[in-house]
């Protein structure tokens, strides 16, 4: 009765403590029960998402890896050509009888969930979130397929919002934000203001952060859908700024400078009263 | 022949008499019914973990049945002493080794029949379609599975004396055949000579229980197996399950009581 008692007390009185502390903070069960060694199984939850996407056909840790990224790259949705992930083979050819024939249980054909059917990652995705409520990517890679292939915006929503709770002023999840409220919501103004949001906290990053190739490419990706809003909203000078800033980030400068030139064109075709200033 | 089925019957007895099939069933049960009223992002069409979920308790927990009860048969009839009588019926000692093997099999057959009759319920009220083939062909080759780890275990009671020793080391055994017995090959590639060797050996030495692992197949909605090849795993494991029964009887012969 004394160690019900104490385990009680410890659990309420830590509760009490956390949100004096810290009241932004989440303070979900495995928080409780875990402590920080919950973020050990965070990653092996994501990956378990990962698996799903794949439909059960996934290596080991014995098997090949150096494919894996590109191939990870499919479930955040990051991959424009399904066909060229899926060619991939994790496994190589059987090496013995035994192998041989253990493939004829095993699940030996390499898929992609679609059609609705990603909503099977969710629940590791949101376990991984549970887990460990500062992996950013969690939010994102949930909320990509929540607004597209299941067409539930609110549900995508919600979601990156505990996300911005969790990590205050990340420029990824606010990305992401943007995207919903431009593609889902068609509300440009939200968009705008949630990605020049995005970009002023970017910018508030060290030097060296922002050095990184992945914050370079979540830059470019944020200045090049500022590009496209100004452009769609007939704002051409602004388009152009925005992708003259996003030139230098961009893996495809070449490309970037067409989009330039063909704004200056517009801009060109366009009558003086149309155009408004830049922000 | 009568007397294993007679032998056997006292062993499924067994099965509804003690606690454990009971407990792990509950366990299974309220553990995939919890996990069943949990809604991620209201989505109520979301369905494979639990699948998950389940298979994997069912998997474990015909396991343990499996082995705890296989463990204790030869053991427990030499502690009551009730094995002097038993075999001055006569009944001879293979007959006695066949008929508790028979009885374990059976016993861990049934359990595991209720386990897939309540997967089958939970995920058929959840997903509203009912692959029948699927679940019988996942619960003959686990079945297959078992009857070799009831005939390992067996073996593992003649060779150790204590029925605690031999579940422990037969669960380990039996585990890391499931985890890691499909990556040996690949392990001993990485490994010079002579542990290249030893690592090879123990992999074509081992039962790939591995194979009668489709609890993926089960939940990733994968087309089934086919036929001819279950077929032939069935064969593998009544050859594995021969050869270790073949063995506890030499053991069993040789033992004094």
């Amino acid at each position: 009765m004394l160690l019900a008692v104490c385990f009680t007390l410890a659990t309420s009185l830590q509760l009490r403590e956390a949100k004096r502390n810290n009241p932004i903070q989440s303070n979900n069960v495995f928080k409780l029960l875990l402590g920080e060694g919950r973020r050990l199984f965070a990653h092996e939850f994501y990956v378990m998402a990962d698996v799903y996407f794949h439909s059960g056909y996934y290596p080991s840790i014995f098997d090949k890896q150096e494919n894996q990224p590109a191939v990870m790259a499919a479930v955040r949705g990051e991959s424009d050509n399904d066909e060229d992930t899926t060619n991939v083979d994790f496994f190589g050819a059987p090496k013995d009888w035994i192998d041989t024939f253990g493939w004829k249980f095993r699940l030996d054909q390499h898929t992609h969930l679609s059609n609705g059917e990603e909503r099977e990652i969710l629940p590791w995705l949101q376990l991984a979130a549970d887990m460990d409520p500062q992996m950013v990517q969690t939010y994102t890679v949930a909320a990509f397929w929540l607004r597209t292939s299941l067409h539930n915006p609110k549900e995508a929503e919600a979601f990156l919002r505990e996300g911005l709770r969790n990590n205050p002023d990340n420029c990824e999840i606010l990305f992401e934000l943007g995207r919903l409220y431009n593609e889902d919501y068609h509300d440009a103004n939200r968009a705008r203001n949630v990605w020049l949001a995005a970009l002023r906290y970017w910018r508030a990053q060290s030097d060296d952060a922002q050095k990184s190739v992945e914050n370079k490419r979540l830059c470019d990706a944020i200045l090049v859908d500022l590009a496209y809003l100004e452009e769609n909203a007939g704002n051409w000078l602004q388009a152009i700024e925005y992708f003259k800033m996003a030139k230098p980030m961009s893996p495809n400068p070449d490309a970037i400078q067409k989009r330039i030139d063909e704004a200056r064109q517009k801009l060109a075709e366009q009558p003086p009263a149309i155009n408004t200033p830049p922000h | 022949m009568n007397t294993i089925w007679a032998l056997a019957g006292v062993v499924i007895k067994e099965l509804y008499r003690r606690k454990d099939f009971y407990v792990l069933f509950v366990l299974t049960a309220v553990i995939t019914i919890a996990a069943g009223m949990v809604h991620f992002f209201n989505d109520p069409q979301i369905v494979n973990y639990l699948k998950a979920v389940c298979v994997l308790l069912i998997s474990i927990s015909a396991l343990i049945i499996t082995i705890v009860m296989a463990a204790r048969q030869l053991p427990a009839e030499r502690e009551s002493r009730t094995i002097f009588p038993l075999l001055a019926k006569p009944v001879t000692r293979a007959q006695v080794i066949l008929g508790k093997f028979f009885g374990c099999w059976l016993a861990s057959g049934i359990a595991l029949l209720f386990f897939y009759f309540f997967f089958a319920v939970v995920i058929g009220t959840h997903e509203q379609s009912w692959p029948i083939l699927n679940y019988l062909q996942s619960f003959w080759l686990q079945w297959a599975m078992l009857g070799v780890v009831t005939a390992m275990v067996l073996l593992g009671s003649v060779i150790f004396t204590a029925p605690s020793s031999n579940v422990t080391i037969c669960f380990i055994v039996i585990v890391g055949i499931l985890l890691l017995g499909r990556h040996l090959n690949v392990v001993a590639l990485h490994h010079s000579e002579p542990l290249r060797g030893v690592i090879y050996t123990i992999y074509f030495l081992i039962p790939h229980l591995e194979w009668f692992d489709v609890r993926d197949r089960l939940t990733y909605n994968w087309p089934l197996a086919p036929w001819m090849d279950c077929m032939l795993a069935t064969l593998y494991a009544a050859a594995y399950a021969g050869l270790f029964l073949l063995l506890t009887w030499l053991g069993f012969r040789r033992k004094s009581l």
